[in-house]
């Protein structure tokens, strides 16, 4: 069922936040930095840059590599997520049609290569960001953010959200599998039963936002809401921001991929 | 499906990240004042249960296909403007951190776009006037529907234009404004729909939280933020219509005729631009401000005032809707 499916994936990517490793160990703060570096230097690129976008892969895999990260899993996810850029950016090819390149007896158009980059950043963009938070975890990831400077109260309602939506979920999934059996494992409600059946789901989602109000007050709640501290950064921190960030502006600066690529031809 | 990182460039990404986080902390802080204590289980809640809601799908009426809650204007509805965009904010952050749903240097435009137009314009500019204060099921629905609809054309100009500024992606402005426009019609419809669902049912099963939702903390506000609102949303649609009146202006086609020798570009001739022109011919009302096929000069003039009236018919609704909006409310007698 969707439902289950959709959270048993948020539940593992928490788990995958909470394993061990060098890089499970460094600050929240300094991975949202340099993720962040990252994404911009990633996004700030020209359009039709293909080979200088190359180098920047070496980020999302040392950093799978040494965090101990499932690959299949991570390249899954960012399959799901690839409709949209692909919609888009295929228009690249069918309206910039000059051709740029040739290739044996094949012509390539400026459109084809401006939509090779688009992938490319796409696949670079989101898995530095699933990276981010399967190194971190939620709750590591909030407190980080929250020092970096996010209101407290959106920082609280991350973590609320995130752990009253397996409550709620089962609720849901509860009802949705009732109305399976009762109707024939139909696919689409009637708008009027999903009026009645989304309502419902509502009206329990409120009261037992209610009950929690209650239980929170019971258990002390001022309407101040105490997030864990999380580790100091120290000098592994300093060094691996410092050096990743200089060699995306490195990347960014000088083409190293071509100038790997001019070594190797003088060596051959 | 959000916006992705990989069709922005950094400068719009940027511009709507502090845009985006300014409002953030403008509406933390509107949240923190209300003191209601009430209101921090509830939004996380709501926020849990719009997750849920996203995966349950209702067919429409009419149509064969089926669709789901977005759910931005219900927030607003049930929580209040302030905390209906936390919660979209936080909604839309997890589906960019766990579900790869939109991009993190996106998440500006995303949170702007679903945020800001369902909850600070299509919330208190359509919904409320048009459902007003005491409950009425039919209102309710219609004030739904009109609201959703018009708050996702808005979001969807909103991706268009910030798609087109960051120059990443070929598509040009009309052609991408034909494509998202109509499908995001039928997204409002279906948003609609949802929302008008659900608050037909609790006019039924829950009527007190509809109306002076407490948590909601029904703000004695002034009308100024309304019209300025109103005035930013004139603005943005004025501008939307100069823009595509400007995409073709005479002297851009002068200086083109001038440069290339001939009257318009030759655009490729190839079949999405044959396929795009075609639907432009056929969605144009009035191509060139004119009717089409006016041959004769009378027949010319009567068409040029035929798009006249039709702007002018256009001025008065907006007027009117002024108006309606700025009307006092009679006071009611006092009961002693």
């Amino acid at each position: 069922m969707a439902v289950l499916a959709h959270y048993f994936e948020v539940g593992r990517m928490d788990e995958l936040g909470r394993m061990q490793s060098p890089i499970h160990r460094l600050d929240a703060r300094t991975l949202i930095v340099t993720t962040a570096i990252f994404l911009v230097v990633v996004m700030s690129f020209p359009r039709y840059e293909i080979s200088a976008l190359m180098p920047l892969f070496l980020y999302p895999c040392v950093l799978i590599a040494r965090a101990g990260l499932p690959v299949g899993y991570l390249l899954r996810k960012v399959a799901l997520a690839a409709p949209f850029a692909i919609f888009v950016g295929l228009f690249n090819p069918l309206l910039d049609r000059h051709p740029v390149v040739q290739i044996g007896t094949l012509a390539l158009s400026g459109g084809w290569i401006s939509f090779a980059s688009i992938l490319l950043r796409f696949f670079l963009t989101v898995t530095a960001a699933l990276v981010l938070v399967c190194c971190t975890g939620i709750q590591r990831l909030c407190a980080g953010l929250e020092q970096l400077g996010l209101p407290r109260v959106l920082a609280v309602q991350i973590l609320f959200l995130y752990r009253y939506f397996f409550v709620i979920g089962d609720e849901g999934a509860r009802m949705l599998r009732s109305v399976a059996i009762r109707s024939a494992d139909a696919q689409a409600l009637p708008w009027r039963i999903y009026g009645t059946l989304a309502g419902h789901l509502l009206l329990r989602a409120m009261d037992r936002a209610n009950r929690i109000y209650r239980a929170m007050l019971a258990r002390g709640f001022d309407g101040e809401v105490r997030v864990l501290r999380p580790t100091t950064p120290g000098w592994r921190d300093a060094v691996f921001a410092a050096g990743w960030t200089l060699y995306f502006v490195a990347a960014r600066h000088w083409n190293l991929a071509e100038l790997a690529g001019r070594v190797l031809d003088c060596r051959l | 499906m959000h916006m992705a990182d990989a069709l922005l460039s950094p400068a719009v990404g940027g511009t709507m990240w502090a845009a985006s986080a300014g409002l953030t902390a403008w509406c933390a802080r509107r949240v923190r004042a209300l003191r209601d204590d009430r209101l921090i289980p509830m939004m996380g809640v709501m926020g849990a249960f719009l997750f849920t809601a996203m995966m349950i799908n209702f067919s429409i009426p009419g149509t064969g296909s089926s669709g789901h809650l977005g759910g931005g204007l219900l927030l607003a509805i049930l929580l209040g403007p302030p905390a209906a965009f936390l919660v979209i904010a936080s909604v839309l952050a997890v589906q960019a951190l766990f579900f790869a749903d939109g991009g993190l240097l996106a998440l500006g435009c995303n949170i702007f776009n679903l945020g800001v137009l369902p909850a600070f314009v299509a919330y208190p500019l359509l919904y409320r006037p048009i459902a007003g204060r005491t409950f009425h099921g039919g209102r309710a629905a219609a004030a739904a529907m009109v609201a959703a609809i018009v708050g996702l054309q808005l979001g969807a100009f909103g991706v268009v234009l910030e798609t087109t500024c960051s120059g990443i992606s070929s598509l040009p402005f009309r052609s991408f404004v034909l494509l998202m426009q109509p499908i995001h019609l039928a997204i409002g419809v279906v948003e609609g729909f949802a929302t008008a669902a659900l608050v037909g049912f609790l006019a039924h099963a829950r009527p007190e939280a509809l109306l002076t939702m407490p948590l909601a903390a029904a703000e004695r506000r002034s009308l100024r933020p309304v019209l300025l609102g109103l005035v930013a949303a004139a603005a943005l649609l004025g501008g939307a219509v100069s823009w595509f009146a400007s995409t073709h202006p005479d002297g851009l086609e002068w200086s083109v005729a001038k440069i290339t020798g001939r009257a318009a570009p030759d655009s490729p001739p190839d079949r999405v631009h044959a396929a795009l022109a075609r639907a432009q011919e056929k969605t144009a009302l009035l191509p060139d401000y004119s009717v089409p096929q006016a041959t004769s000069a009378p027949a010319k003039y009567a068409g040029k005032s035929l798009a006249g009236v039709f702007g002018g018919l256009l001025a008065l609704a907006l007027a009117g809707w002024i108006g309606y909006l700025l009307r006092t409310r009679t006071p009611v007698a006092s009961k002693l």
